[in-house]
């Protein structure tokens, strides 16, 4: 591959949706008991923590507890999602059953399956962070109309995440590499992005570093919602994750395509 | 009848990665409607030559034309009318029989409804009628690579490439995917395979190259490559001291060749070496006419490859 084709910008167009449609048919097999096991983690932790821990504690910027846990639990739980399926599903197809490979043999080109597996993968922790969303409905945790544009938001942080995450499925040697990723990167961003407590509780200096961080700008624009507000800076917010997508997704494909078209 | 064009020609391939040259200048052209092969042993570069030619791996240098597109500036328009056999079965674990054609048939960008009506034809063909919704981990290996072929067959290629198909089949199976692909040289398909099972390029392949360290060695029909190479006949003579009677007998036969308790004499005439043998019941031998595999040994050694 010359390295003005390894390099360029990928350009799927619309073709990467059998790739998607491949997926999606085999979540369609399983899609209950995955449902279920998205949600059980992140609201165990939401109710164990939200009430428990809750009680303790004043209100948090005018809210409670609880409230305040339900839109750091919303994005986190998508980031998951979003990370597990372009980390371990991902590199599943890719690396052990081979279906990139079988994929590669037909007329679509590497873009087209990174863009079907983006998608999907946004798409699958779009259902995660809508089953919370319902949870938290349920709980008359968030009353607003507002809480629907969280919807959006969602999304967009599934793609991002996604993004990130097929860069490091590119990368990885195999599996074990993942958890560099996670007690790296994913854990220390959860603590210092405003999910289980307000970000600047933390010395400056972390504060800063976090603000650089995706998943800060996804809470920063989830919370504000789901309380009912429109949030402040929402333009920059989104802004953020919409580049940490494209320049994410640029940078997995190529190395997807130097891993795979050598 | 106007003469068809080369379904593939690829000319002064060359691919290196880092200092190791893996294609030193390949050429080949395959006539429409037969079937070619590269044989070598294993990392002669025959798997590399094939991604090349689908345009997954780009060459240093050469020109390749498949289905009489630029490759790999137009692959992914070549590849629409291509079915590949890949050498590991990559079947879909997650789906059924019928669901893996479905799925791959919308790679191509068909519409659901025309892969629904081939499926039946491609099961029967692939000897699968009834298994449309069997599970991919119930099926046994010859099963499983005769779904690939199906798949391969999916958008009703010109050209078909398959590598190493019968790698890892009992006979059983091997003769039934010999049979089919027989059956799609007759409806006029191309196909380019690989293998280094000598008798499968015997019988199936038109031509042949023998490619080795990424050079090739030989070219032409398998009977032609036999008659050009080598000595008609063959005797193996092996036994306890079979090695130590060949040298001392080595004049018997054209050629001589010991390979640990064998014997292989190439002989134009083979009366007067089995004439000799007669006067030795301690030592046993086979007499055969030379194959393909003699031709093979003789241009690319005996020794081991990894």
């Amino acid at each position: 591959m010359n390295a003005r084709s390894l390099y360029s910008f990928p350009r799927p167009g619309l073709r990467w949706q059998p790739v998607w449609r491949r997926n999606f048919l085999v979540w369609r097999k399983l899609a209950l008991p995955s449902v279920l096991g998205n949600l059980a983690d992140p609201l165990i932790y939401m109710l164990g923590l939200g009430y428990g821990l809750g009680g303790l504690l004043p209100q948090i910027e005018g809210a409670s507890y609880l409230s305040f846990l339900a839109a750091g639990t919303v994005v986190a739980s998508t980031m998951n999602a979003a990370t597990f399926e372009a980390l371990y599903s991902a590199f599943s197809r890719m690396h052990v059953q081979k279906t990139w490979d079988a994929i590669l043999n037909t007329p679509l080109t590497v873009d087209h399956v990174l863009a079907g597996e983006l998608v999907w993968a946004a798409t699958k922790s779009l259902l995660s962070g809508l089953a919370i969303l319902l949870v938290i409905v349920a709980l008359d945790l968030t009353s607003s109309p507002l809480a629907l544009w969280v919807i959006p938001v969602v999304f967009l942080t599934g793609l991002a995440f996604a993004a990130l995450g097929l860069i490091v499925c590119a990368l990885a040697p195999s599996f074990d590499f993942f958890m560099y990723y996670f007690t790296l990167f994913i854990t220390p961003m959860i603590l210092v992005s405003g999910v289980f407590f307000p970000a600047d509780q933390l010395p400056e200096v972390i504060n800063t570093f976090a603000s650089l961080l995706p998943l800060s700008h996804a809470v920063q624009l989830a919370r504000p919602l789901l309380l009912g507000e429109v949030p402040a800076d929402a333009a920059w917010h989104v802004a953020v994750l919409a580049v940490t997508t494209v320049f994410g997704f640029w940078v997995a494909t190529v190395l997807t395509r130097r891993r795979l078209l050598a | 009848m106007k003469r068809a064009m080369d379904a593939l020609k690829v000319s002064a391939l060359r691919k290196s990665y880092g200092s190791n040259e893996v294609l030193s200048g390949i050429d080949f052209s395959v006539q429409t409607g037969t079937c070619y092969g590269l044989l070598g042993p294993n990392g002669a570069g025959k798997t590399t030559t094939l991604r090349c030619c689908l345009g997954l791996t780009v060459a240093d240098a050469g020109n390749i034309a498949l289905c009489g597109l630029p490759i790999p500036a137009q692959a992914e328009k070549a590849r629409r009318r291509v079915g590949v056999v890949p050498q590991f079965d990559n079947t879909d674990p997650d789906f059924t029989v019928a669901e893996n054609l479905l799925v791959f048939g919308r790679y191509f960008g068909i519409d659901d409804e025309v892969i629904r009506n081939r499926i039946p034809d491609l099961l029967d063909f692939a000897g699968l009628s009834g298994k449309d919704n069997a599970r991919i981990q119930t099926l046994s290996g010859g099963m499983k690579r005769r779904l690939t072929l199906a798949r391969a067959l999916i958008n009703d290629p010109d050209v078909v490439f398959l590598d190493e198909p019968t790698t890892g089949l009992d006979p059983q199976a091997r003769h039934l995917i010999w049979d089919r692909l027989k059956q799609l040289t007759a409806r006029g398909k191309t196909l380019i395979l690989t293998t280094h099972f000598m008798d499968e390029a015997e019988r199936l392949c038109d031509r042949l190259s023998v490619i080795d360290h990424g050079r090739r060695v030989a070219e032409g029909g398998p009977r032609q490559l036999i008659a050009e190479h080598i000595e008609p006949e063959v005797v193996e003579v092996y036994g306890e001291h079979a090695g130590t009677w060949a040298r001392e007998n080595a004049g018997l036969g054209e050629r001589l060749e010991v390979a640990g308790e064998t014997a292989f004499f190439y002989c134009g005439d083979s009366a007067p070496l089995l004439a000799a043998l007669a006067g030795y019941p301690e030592l046993r031998y086979i007499h055969r006419a030379a194959t393909l595999e003699d031709v093979f040994i003789k241009l690319t050694g005996r020794e081991l490859r990894d």
